[in-house]
């Protein structure tokens, strides 16, 4: 799945058409390796006022051995390319704080390194103090949006929302918006609860846990699989058995178990939950990877499409959440990851079931993140939202269509199936307790939906 | 309503199975069920007789043979006023038809009949396509030398590419085998259980010729005593040596020694009541008590296509007031071996039994020696309509031989369906 378009900017005669006719320019984006460090430049760090948050990111950016400057001028003035620059504007009570941003930022972001990353830190604006505070923080997402846009160069702009009290719960999401990890994750908005306090080795942070993948055996599904053993965990692989030899593929390099069955079959959540407990003795970690589609459009749509999408794609990830829940297969602290698509945020031509379907994963994370039979448990759910991703599937759309939809994102390119993976991961990972109820895109500030 | 009568299995009847395109290749399905009919009627003295019905079938029939039963029953030696019709149920025919005649004898409608079946996959009928078809169809209707000639013109190259009929389920496009093996990986069935059972049938089969259980249920047909497809020296070094034939890769499991081969046979049985048989100087190797058939949804991938016999099984047990236990002989047809793995394999399944069939508790294991203990598909062959008739026959004889005892008859066929029986003395 070479982006050819991509490679051919990179050679001299393409750089000369690109830059003479103004083409899209989409740089490389370094993806994360074993061992590289959380970040590898320097890094600003900008505030309104001291906060625990504030605190919390400086005590996090020495831990992770971050050269660090809180001043800006120096920078602005001077040849240091920083690697990221991260705000903390949990401090803002109200709108005259907003001065701050821009202050902060305008002589600096010119400086930033290629594949730079700007994180903005606020309070989450539902649990402000006043109407003035969450006005303010409201405001911050229209400026990282934007500044999504106008950052080039691979670079990417996130704004994390941390409750009151939560800023201890920082630490594993500002490590994977500062790292390659979140490559092709942009302009997203994420928030924070609070939760235990959990410290792991972030080298392996799914050690002793168990990740049950759906659709394990291709794609999006096998990186998956690949990553969460990468950090420990052992993966149990689902896969219809159309698709065993590549499914065992997968599974005999990470090391876990293969279990065929379709998701959609009416004894598939006790299946997996039977498999589990006898195999792992319970589950920790569910990734409701398995989708498929059958686009048509509405007039044309026949029932059996329908019903098949709905079935895989929303239904199967309902009833076999509810059963783990249900008989305990999932132990406490767990998490539960869907897989939602932006066809379900902004919908598509010809995928009404589809994107029904993915919306529906959507309202199952926002309908049982609060609910107290999770909560009580400490157990998780989110869901990533992938945009343009280079697959076996997108492979096959015609080539006009995919050019367009790799381009119709801030980063110029399409997705690899590890970005989907990564961000996976952090979700998966113990230490991100305070992560639930969020769904992020990973689609690299694609227009729709946007 | 009167009271229903015992329903007796009297006698069977079969020619030895060939395999595809040897000794049987010449021989049409007619000829076939002739000559399983007619050593029936030998054997039982019914030369002449009228019986109340002969029902059988053939799964690959030719368009010519639209009144197949009864121009066979019109050219052997039954009397030629004995009625007869055909029926089809892919691999479920013969087991179908006794069901059948079963039922009219026990309301009282008949006294006694014969169940039937051929299948023959060397004399296959081949087709012109569609097309053509429609072409030459235009052509009779066309009523001038001119406009035949247009008709004519309409006639292409691929046009003369023939349609044989395929193994293979029309809504899926995948063949029986590509199905079973998808059922295997999904219960986890081995090679070397396959490969043991299959293993096991030819030396059951093998056993049942040396001691002459089969003398009185074959007559050799075209120089053929024994089934072709028989293997008394297999071992199961050889068996795991063979390629896989279905299933992809490392996955695969499905040889050509764990699969039926496709086959050519006939086979009849004899069915009555017992007054019927006392009569006629007959007397009842068992009796055919319940049947039971069911159908899965594999086009939607719900349901393997050969499971249908797991979900009809324990309809029956519940409708008889048994327990899978509570049987001396098990018959379930080795379509693949792999099939008859899983079915064994779903009824010990408690999410299976719970989620599936809606039972409290798995159905449970069996004694794996009371299986097809005189040998079953694997090493005497499948021609798909006669293998009902081969089991029934068979287990009938077996039960007789054992003074007695109850035994189960299960089989898959095409399309996710399974028909399955009960047979008591």
């Amino acid at each position: 799945m070479t982006d050819r378009y991509q490679t051919f900017t990179r050679t001299p005669l393409g750089q000369t058409l690109v830059k003479n006719l103004g083409l899209p320019d989409p740089t490389p984006l370094p993806r994360w390796t074993e061992g590289s460090p959380v970040i590898d430049g320097p890094v600003v760090f900008g505030a309104i006022g001291e906060t625990d948050a504030g605190k919390a990111i400086q005590a996090l950016l020495r831990d992770i051995g971050a050269s660090f400057s809180t001043a800006t001028e120096g920078v602005a003035s001077s040849e240091i390319r920083p690697k990221a620059l991260v705000f903390d504007a949990t401090g803002a009570t109200s709108t005259a704080d907003l001065t701050s941003l821009q202050r902060f930022f305008s002589p600096v972001i010119r400086q930033l390194a290629p594949a730079g990353r700007v994180i903005v830190v606020g309070r989450t604006p539902e649990l402000a103090q006043s109407a003035e505070q969450q006005i303010a923080q409201r405001a911050l997402e229209g400026f990282t949006r934007s500044l999504g846009k106008e950052v080039k160069r691979g670079a990417t702009v996130n704004l994390v929302y941390v409750a009151p009290d939560a800023h201890e719960q920082l630490d594993s999401t500002l490590r994977f918006f500062l790292s390659t990890k979140s490559a092709y994750v942009d302009a997203q908005v994420v928030r924070i609860g609070t939760g235990p306090l959990v410290s792991n080795d972030p080298d392996q942070p799914l050690a002793g846990k168990t990740a049950l993948v759906t659709g394990a055996a291709r794609g999006i599904g096998a990186a998956i699989a690949d990553t969460l053993a990468r950090d420990g965990a052992t993966v149990i692989g689902v896969d219809v058995p159309q698709n065993a030899d590549a499914l065992r593929t997968v599974i005999s390099k990470i090391g876990g178990t293969e279990l065929l069955l379709d998701v959609t079959a009416v004894d598939a959540p006790q299946r997996i939950a039977a498999h589990a407990v006898e195999h792992h003795g319970g589950l920790d970690i569910v990734v409701h990877n398995a989708g498929i589609t059958r686009d048509k459009r509405l007039a044309n749509m026949r029932t059996d499409a329908w019903d098949a999408v709905l079935d895989v794609n929303l239904r199967a990830p309902e009833r076999i959440t509810n059963h783990l829940l249900d008989s305990n297969a999932l132990r406490d602290g767990g998490s539960i990851i869907g897989v939602a698509s932006i066809a379900g945020i902004a919908g598509n031509n010809g995928q009404t079931n589809y994107a029904t379907s993915k919306a529906g994963v959507i309202g199952l994370v926002q309908a049982l993140a609060p609910k107290p039979m999770l909560t009580e448990r400490q157990i998780r759910i989110n869901a990533v939202a992938p945009g343009f991703i280079e697959t076996e599937m997108t492979a096959k759309i015609p080539f006009t269509i995919r050019e367009v939809g790799r381009r119709i994102n801030s980063l110029q390119q399409g997705g690899l199936p590890i970005d989907v993976a990564e961000t996976i991961a952090w979700f998966a990972d113990p230490a991100s307790a305070g992560v639930t109820g969020n769904v992020v895109r990973v689609c690299g500030q694609s227009l729709l939906g946007a | 309503m009167t009271e229903t009568r015992k329903v007796a299995v009297v006698a069977g009847n079969r020619i030895p199975f060939a395999r595809q395109d040897k000794t049987y290749r010449h021989a049409s399905n007619s000829d076939m069920l002739t000559a399983a009919l007619n050593g029936l009627v030998d054997r039982t003295g019914l030369g002449g007789q009228e019986l109340g019905e002969v029902v059988a079938g053939a799964v690959l029939k030719h368009a010519r043979d639209w009144n197949m039963v009864r121009e066979v029953v019109l050219g052997s030696k039954l009397a030629p006023t004995t009625p007869a019709y055909d029926v089809q149920q892919a691999c479920g025919t013969g087991l179908e038809a006794a069901i059948l005649v079963g039922n009219k004898i026990a309301l009282g409608q008949i006294d006694a009949g014969i169940a039937g079946g051929v299948d023959t996959a060397s004399d296959a009928p081949i087709a012109v396509n569609d097309r053509l078809r429609n072409i030459l169809l235009d052509l009779n209707r066309a009523k001038t030398f001119q406009d035949r000639l247009k008709v004519l013109a309409r006639v292409r190259p691929k046009d003369v590419v023939p349609e044989i009929p395929r193994n293979a389920e029309p809504r899926t496009r995948k063949s029986m085998g590509d199905h079973a093996a998808l059922t295997a990986l999904e219960w986890g069935i081995t090679r070397e259980a396959q490969d043991e059972l299959a293993y096991r049938s030819h030396i059951n089969l093998a056993k049942a010729y040396d001691r002459g259980f089969q003398d009185d249920l074959l007559t050799p047909y075209l120089g053929l005593e024994k089934d072709q497809n028989l293997r008394p020296d297999t071992t199961l070094e050889k068996l795991a040596k063979l390629k896989t034939v279905y299933g992809k890769g490392e996955t695969a499991t499905m040889t050509a020694g764990n699969s039926t081969p496709l086959t050519d046979g006939a086979s009849a049985v004899l069915l009555s009541t017992d007054e019927w048989a006392a009569e006629h100087g007959l007397r009842p190797l068992a009796y055919l008590t319940h049947s039971q058939t069911a159908a899965v949804d594999y086009v939607k991938g719900a349901e393997g296509l050969l499971m249908a016999p797991a979900y009809a099984v324990p309809k029956m047990l519940k409708r008889a007031n048994l327990t899978l236990q509570d049987f001396d002989y098990y018959e379930i047809h080795e379509a693949f071996a792999s099939q008859v793995l899983a079915t064994l394999k779903a009824w010990e399944d408690p999410i299976f039994c719970k989620e599936r069939l809606g039972l409290d508790a798995p159905l449970g294991e069996i004694d794996r020696d009371k299986l097809n203990v005189n040998g079953s598909s694997l090493a005497a062959g499948h021609p798909f309509a006669a293998t009902g008739g081969r089991i029934l026959a068979a287990l009938a004889k077996q039960l007789d031989e054992n003074g007695g005892g109850r035994g189960l008859i299960s089989i898959c066929a095409a399309g996710g369906q399974g028909v399955v029986a009960i047979l008591e003395k």
